[in-house]
This record gives C-alpha cells, structure tokens and sequence, in this order.
C-alpha cells in the first residue's frame, strides 16, 4: 500500500513537474504578443514556416503559428472564422466564397509567390523530356511502359499527391485535361496518392520506374527534372525562375494567401511584409519564384 | 516393425515440428529486437541537450523538438485528468457495484466495442462532437478528450481485473465489521488493488502518448512557434510530427527523424517497463 | 447519517461512471450517423458504392477501398495468424522459463510499437527492400502494408492465444502424453483443438486490430485506390478505408458531401469493427461455458 502510494506520489510530482516547467518558461515572453493564424496549403507550408520564422526577427511580439493540411483545410477554417489567413495553392472556389459570405466573411485574395510544377523521375531514367500530351497519356493509364516513351523496358509507376491538394487539382486541369475545361479525363486509378510532397521526392529518388510531379520547391538533387514542352514542335523547357517568370515553361501557377477583408492590421502588415524584396527572397531560397517580377511588369 | 517406423515418423515429426514453431518464434522476435537496436543506434546521435530543449528552427529541419516532447505531455496530462477518475470509477462499478442483469452486460458489451474501434473513427467522432458541435476548435481540450475516451476500456478493464483478484474474505471481513460498500472499496479493495490500477492507467496512457489518428484532426498541428497557451491551443505532438517530418518536409536530416522517433521510443517504451516494474514487485509483495 | 449521505452520492458517481461507456459508444453512434447519414442523401446509393473512388469529381464510389483494407487485413493474417499462434504455442507449451522471460517483454514492445514508427520504419527501411528483393515496379503495396499490419496484429493473437492455451486443463496433456503420444502429438492432437475457440477469438481481434489500423497503412501502401485486376494485387498499391479518412478528411470543406461520405467510410469501420468485436466475445463466452461444463 505505501508502495502504491509512493507511486501515485511520484507520478502526481511528475505531472507538476512538467505541467509547471513550460509555463515558467512562457512567463519570460511578452505577454501582450498577437497571434496570427495561418493554415492551409501544403506546398506552401514551408514557405509559410519560414517566413513566420523570419518575422520573429521583425517584429519579434507578432507570433504566427503556420498548419498544413490542405488548400481546401485553410479555406474551410478561413471561412468558418478560425485562422486568420488561408494559404492556398489554387484559387479560392465560388461555393467557398459563398459560405464565407454567409459567415459575413469577404475573402481577400493576395499573390505572395509562383510555383511550377516539376515534372520529375530517377536519375536513371534515361528520358530527359516529355510533352505535356505525353505526361497527359501516362497519368490517365494509356501508357504503362517507359519503353513506349523511347525508354527502358520498365513498368511506369504513377504518382501524385492526394486528390484534395491544390497541386492535384492543377495537375488534373493543366496536364492531365491539357487545359481544356470541356475534358473529363481523370487521373488512372492505380496512380499511387501519396500524402504528402516529400513521399513523392522520395519514392522517386528511389524508384527507377517511378514518375512523380511536385512543386518545384520541393525537388531535391535526388531526383532528376524533366524538360516539358506545351507542343511538341516548341522548345522543350526545365522549370526555374526565368523560364517561369518569361512564361516559357507551360506548368506554373500563383499561390495565394486569403483573408478575410476586416482583417486586424497586425495580418495586413505580415502580408505587406511577404511581398517587400526582404521576404521574396526567402521564395528564391526554397526554390519558389518570387513575384516581385510580376508585379513590377503591372 | 510396422509400429517402430510409425513412431520414428511421428518423432521426426515432432522434431521438425517444435523447430518449426522454434524458428516461427524467432522470426517474430528478432525483427523487434532488430528494429529497436537499429532506432537508437541511428536515433542517438541526434539526442542532445538542444534537440530536447530548443524550438525548431530552419523549417524544422534543424533545432529542437521542445514543442512537440512538451504537447505529448500536454496531451498526456489532459488524458489521464478525464479517463483516470472515469476509467478507474466504471472500473469499481464493474467489479464492486454492478450485479449481472441485461443492463451490466450491456455496459460490458459497450466497452468491448469502445476497445476494438478504430483510432482514425475516434478521430472523426471528436471532429464532429469536441471540434465542431462543442465548437473547441483545434485544441489540446478537444484531442484529450478524444484519447480519453479511447483510453477509457484499457483502464476500466484492468481495473475490473485488479479489483477482482483481491481475495473475497477481504471484503467479508470488511463487511462484517460493518464496512459500508464504499467503505470496504476505500479502505480495502482499492488499496490491495491500487498497483494493479496504476498498471492499467500507465499502460493506456502509452496507448494514448503513440497514437496518431485521432489527434490529427482534432488538436495536431504542423508547426507553432511557441508553447500552447491554454487548453484551447492547438499543440505539436511527438507521434503527429514524426509522421510530418517523414513525410511533408523536404531536405528533412534522417538523422532527426531517427532521433524523433527515438525520442518517442523512450516515451512509450518507459512508460511499459514502469508498468511492469510496478506489477512484478506488487505481485512480489502479495500476501494473497 | 451524514456519512449514509455522502455514500450515496459515490454510489451515484460510480454508478453514472459505470454506464459511461454505454453513453459514449452511443454518441459516437449519433456522431458518425449526424455527420455520415447525409452522405445516402447527396450521393445515389449506386454511385456510393461504384468502382470508382476520386472524390474532387464526385466519384464516391467505396467498393476500392472496403476492397483495399479486406486485402490489407486478409494478407496481415497470412502473416499474423501462423507466426500469431505459432509463437503462442511454443510460448505456452514448450519455452523454457528463461526464454519466455526474454520473449514476453519483446512481445509487450511489438505491441506498444506506436504505429507511425512502424509507418516510419516502413517508408524508410521495408518498402525500399521489398521493391528490390521482390523485384516490384514499387514497395509501396498492399503487401508492404500487411506485412506491418500482421506485425501489428501479432501481440493481440499471441496474447489471446496464449490465455486460450493456459486454460486447456493440465489433465488434458497428461492423458494424451500417458497414452504414449509425444510432445508434438499432443500440442497438436490435444492442446490446440481444445484451445480453439479461444484461437479463434485471437484472430478475430486481430482482425478488429489490423482493419482499423490507420498510420502505418497510409504510410506505406501507395493509396491508389483500384479494385483488383489481376492474381497479383496484393503486390501492387491499395487504398484503405482508414487512410482514406485520415488523409482527406483534414482538407474537406465541412459539411461538403465529400465530408460527409468520409463520415459514411466511419460508419462502415465502426460497423465492421462492431461485427468483429461482438463474434469474438461471443466466441470467448462459449468456450468459457464450455470448459465450465467439461470440468464440472
């Protein structure tokens, strides 16, 4: 019985132990800090992280708190009122504006970078481009082997990111449909729906049969960039931030970050900051492209 | 002749068979042991003062894992504050109270199914009662109360079974000194069961610190850049970051990972050899 | 008098605690059919369980994924039940005391595994040397998943198992060594047809354990959701109906029919699971019965 009781002691000590020690450290913050909610898209989280975390050095009593999820997990949480900005990799849907209109909230749009979406296999593969109406082919199932590509006589193994990521979605519309709005073709059911960018950098850096698409921040050395042509009678372009910025390489897109039009002026100097040339070369760094480029052809 | 060739067959049989079931045995085992040795040999050299104290930094990839060790305790805590009075109350009720009608095998029935649900279904329920009904939001209230809930059976039924091994002539004597029932449970049963309960609450709380399903839509978050505040913050979590760093950030040291997941390891794997410390020497002390 | 007061009172606390149980499985009942129901009015029926699963087009067709996590489990039984009750039996029946000292706490591990270390162990090391050693065009399949399942499923069979074995009365064996059987004969000719409704139970809480498994599923088998296509789909990509759940419903709209079939997916897992549970413990009850009238 004192044994159980010694016990029930010692974990009941642990429990404050570790229940006060965080606390005293909190108490060393400022206590008046804002939070500033940021949620949503995956292929901008680490974007996001990192300008969260060099803002820490800006103004250091802002503390911004970034999730991932999805495009579509910020812009619910953006609408419903719980994050105060929704990062997105596509643009906001009508039926989204309306519910948040119904919450008697206005979505306001903001470009804060563009992406491209590499095209990407092993090193080992000995295919180094491919026309968008080839890459269509491979993902709707109606070619299975690299050999029919001019490669080697290799099962091709599909991949793609889940189907409620904005990467997906522009995929399907851009490369799977080739842009036309009238097509219904959809990705063949054995593409492989990994949960995240980094399953796909992986698997293909270590698949030789494996082809994969990721924004371009995310491609490492490990896996090798394919050239993409619209046509086959036009150049065929690796993605980076010239080719992209002068529109010749056919899959880029903005991402965006929404919040709603009430929103505190602490949000609205965070996102003033992300576009000033400071923060727009965090972009370059994790392979983005940053707009300033853009923006300043207006 | 016949019947001495029957039985060398059937011991050669035999023979082959008992190391069938030798090299089966060995073949669950060794993989375990493997992998266990393989976390801390690639897990150890990431351990330092700083990875355990120290926020993330460089989009995770470099830095500590504080936030994510500090919100597995969060959660912990949050857990054991719900299921442990519940858990071990239902659990006295079972054993103690309850007499066998329709009703008691019904409770019975209820938490045999609370045990085999899924985790990712108990994810979804606290979405939809502790998220959005209860509007908690993303929070450590939210995610605690889900993991209780599905902590709950492994504590009322090790309760149960703790309670039930006490000898009767306890509670006879109890009783006929004039002990009230909740006398007799305070003063005798409980006590004479307590190592027993404690062995079922730790190890439901390792079940609860490992698991990932039902706190990622419910109080997981990717990244923070400072400590929850209050019960009403979301938190990182050690099981839901070891599935982000594996999976969702790019350049992302192995190393890290490996040291993550050890970190984990250690959690868990603690709070087991605990739980059998706690019952061998309790079973060693046993006067009954 | 005052102490009759607040006994009573602690009897009501621990009564209201013990019906807890009730009232939850209740509300997560109510809670999944609130969220789940909706999803037979949005979607046809015929569409709801159609062959095709690719939900931002609105094809809500399940059949992919119940296939996908019946494939996952049936595999992690190929691997879970022999070397499940494999071990069980040379614990139970043959282990030396010092090997059963070792073997127990490597068991109770295995079982406190959390499953994304297994996922993680399973990205990093199992599926990358399946594709090489099974030579498959990738590692993330069906098999990869069941192999972890069957792992994951293995602490549960064994433990059952075991318990079932130790309750075969010691007389049992006596009898079936007296009449000159050996050790092997009697494991197998006595002990475990004895045991085997108990054995039963075992794997039918190891399938409750391996079909509601969620992170290490997701991690490692590919998530395409396709139904079968040839004798070789277990070595190919599947898609469960928990990695489903997980991974789309953080980027649902709430209140989407998207939302509300992953709901319906949750009804689905809690009715089979439901199924499983209540088979197994009315499997454990009648071998109980059993051994009660055997031995009295």
């Amino acid at each position: 019985m004192k044994f159980a009781a010694r016990i029930i002691a010692l974990v009941t000590l642990l429990t404050l132990l570790t229940a006060c020690a965080p606390t005293s450290n909190g108490s060393t913050e400022p206590p008046a800090s804002t939070y500033i909610q940021n949620k949503g898209s995956d292929t901008i989280v680490n974007l996001a992280l990192a300008w969260a975390e060099a803002y820490q050095s800006v103004l250091p009593e802002v503390r911004i708190s970034v999730t991932g999820g999805g495009s579509g997990t910020g812009l619910t949480a953006l609408l419903s009122g719980t994050v105060d900005i929704a990062n997105a990799s596509r643009k906001i849907k009508d039926e989204e504006i309306e519910a948040a209109q119904a919450n008697g909230i206005e979505p306001v749009e903001h470009v804060i970078a563009r992406d491209a979406i590499a095209v990407i296999v092993n090193p080992e593969n000995p295919i180094d481009q491919l026309s968008l109406e080839d890459i269509a082919r491979i993902y709707r199932g109606e070619v299975s082997n690299w050999s029919e590509l001019g490669g080697e006589d290799r099962p091709i193994v599909k991949l793609s990111r889940e189907t409620n990521s904005g990467t997906h979605v522009y995929f399907l519309e851009e490369v799977v449909r080739l842009g036309d709005p009238e097509n219904t073709e959809i990705f063949s059911a054995d593409t492989l729906l990994l949960p995240s960018s980094e399953g796909i950098i992986s698997e293909v850096a270590d698949n030789p049969n494996a082809i994969g698409y990721d924004g371009l921040g995310y491609v490492t050395a490990e896996v090798k960039m394919l050239a993409v042509t619209a046509s086959p009678d036009q150049p065929y372009v690796l993605p980076s931030v010239e080719t992209v910025n002068n529109g010749q390489y056919p899959i880029s897109r903005d991402l965006y970050m929404y919040t709603r039009a009430d929103a505190p002026q602490t949000v609205l100097d965070y996102l003033a900051w992300i576009v000033s040339p400071e923060a727009q070369k965090i972009v370059t760094r994790l392979g983005f492209v940053p707009i300033l480029v853009k923006t300043a052809g207006k | 002749m016949d019947n001495s060739n029957y039985a060398q067959v059937s011991k050669r049989k035999a023979i082959v068979g008992v190391n069938l079931l030798r090299l089966i045995t060995f073949i669950t085992a060794v993989p375990v042991i493997g992998v266990i040795v393989y976390i801390i040999v690639r897990g150890a050299p990431a351990l330092s003062w700083e990875f355990l104290t120290a926020m993330p930094r460089d989009g995770m990839r470099a830095g500590g894992i504080m936030p994510a060790i500090v919100g597995t305790f969060y959660l912990a805590i949050g857990t054991a504050i719900f299921s442990v009075p519940l858990g071990v109350a239902a659990g006295i009720y079972i054993a103690e109270y309850a007499s066998d009608n329709r009703l008691t095998r019904l409770v019975r029935i209820a938490i045999i199914n609370l045990a085999g649900i899924p985790s990712v279904v108990y994810g979804l329920f606290g979405l939809g009662l502790f998220v959005l009904f209860l509007n908690f939001g993303t929070s450590i209230l939210a995610a605690s109360l889900t993991l209780s809930i599905m902590t709950l059976p492994v504590i009322i039924s090790t309760t149960e079974e703790a309670l039930r091994q006490v000898p009767n002539s306890f509670r006879v004597v109890s009783t006929s000194l004039g002990g009230t029932r909740w006398q007799t449970v305070k003063n005798i049963t409980l006590p004479q069961a307590m190592p027993g309960v404690v062995t079922g609450i730790i190890l439901g709380l390792e079940r609860a610190v490992g698991e990932t399903a039902p706190i990622m839509f419910t109080g997981a978050s990717f990244f923070l850049p400072m400590l929850p505040q209050s019960p009403m913050d979301a938190t990182m979590a050690l099981p839901y970051h070891i599935f982000v760093i594996s999976t969702s950030v790019p350049g992302m040291p192995v190393q890290i990972q490996y040291g993550t997941v050890l970190v984990l390891l250690v959690f868990v794997l603690g709070m087991n050899v605990i739980a059998t410390v706690i019952r061998n020497r309790a079973r060693a002390r046993r006067q009954w | 008098m005052e102490m009759v007061k607040g006994e009573r009172w602690i009897t009501w606390i621990i009564r209201i605690s013990g019906y807890s149980s009730i009232l939850f499985v209740s509300l997560i009942l109510i809670f999944l059919a609130r969220e789940g129901l909706p999803a037979l009015g949005k979607v046809p029926l015929g569409d709801l369980f159609g062959t095709r699963w690719y939900p931002i087009e609105s094809y809500f067709g399940i059949w992919p994924l119940i296939y996908g996590s019946v494939l996952v489990t049936v595999g992690a039984l190929l691997i879970g039940i022999p070397f499940g009750i494999g071990t069980a039996v040379y614990l139970s029946e043959l282990a030396p005391a010092w090997i059963k000292n070792i073997l127990k706490p490597v068991i109770e591990i295995l079982a406190g595994l959390p499953s994304v270390v297994l996922g993680f162990l399973g990205i990093q090391l199992v599926a990358p040397s399946f594709r090489e050693f099974l030579n498959l065009p990738t590692g993330l399949t069906a098999f990869t998943g069941a192999v972890l399942l069957g792992f994951i499923a293995i602490p549960t069979i064994v433990s059952i198992s075991e318990d079932a074995l130790n309750t075969v009365p010691a007389m049992y064996r006596q009898g079936a060594m007296a009449l000159g059987a050996n050790h092997w004969q009697t494991i197998w000719g006595v002990t475990v047809p004895a045991a085997r409704s108990g054995l039963l139970t075992a794997v039918m809480l190891g399938v409750g354990r391996a079909i509601g498994e969620t992170m290490a599923v997701m991690m490692v088998t590919g998530n395409a959701p396709v139904l079968p296509s040839s004798w070789n789909a277990l070595f190919l990509p599947a898609r469960t109906m928990t990695a489903t759940i997980a991974s789309e419903m953080g980027e649902v709209a709430t209140g989407s029919d998207h939302y509300h079939v992953l709901f319906f997916i949750g009804i689905v897992l809690f009715l089979i699971s439901l199924a499983v549970n209540l088979t197994a413990s009315s499997l454990a009850l009648r071998s109980k019965k059993r051994a009660e009238r055997l031995l009295s």
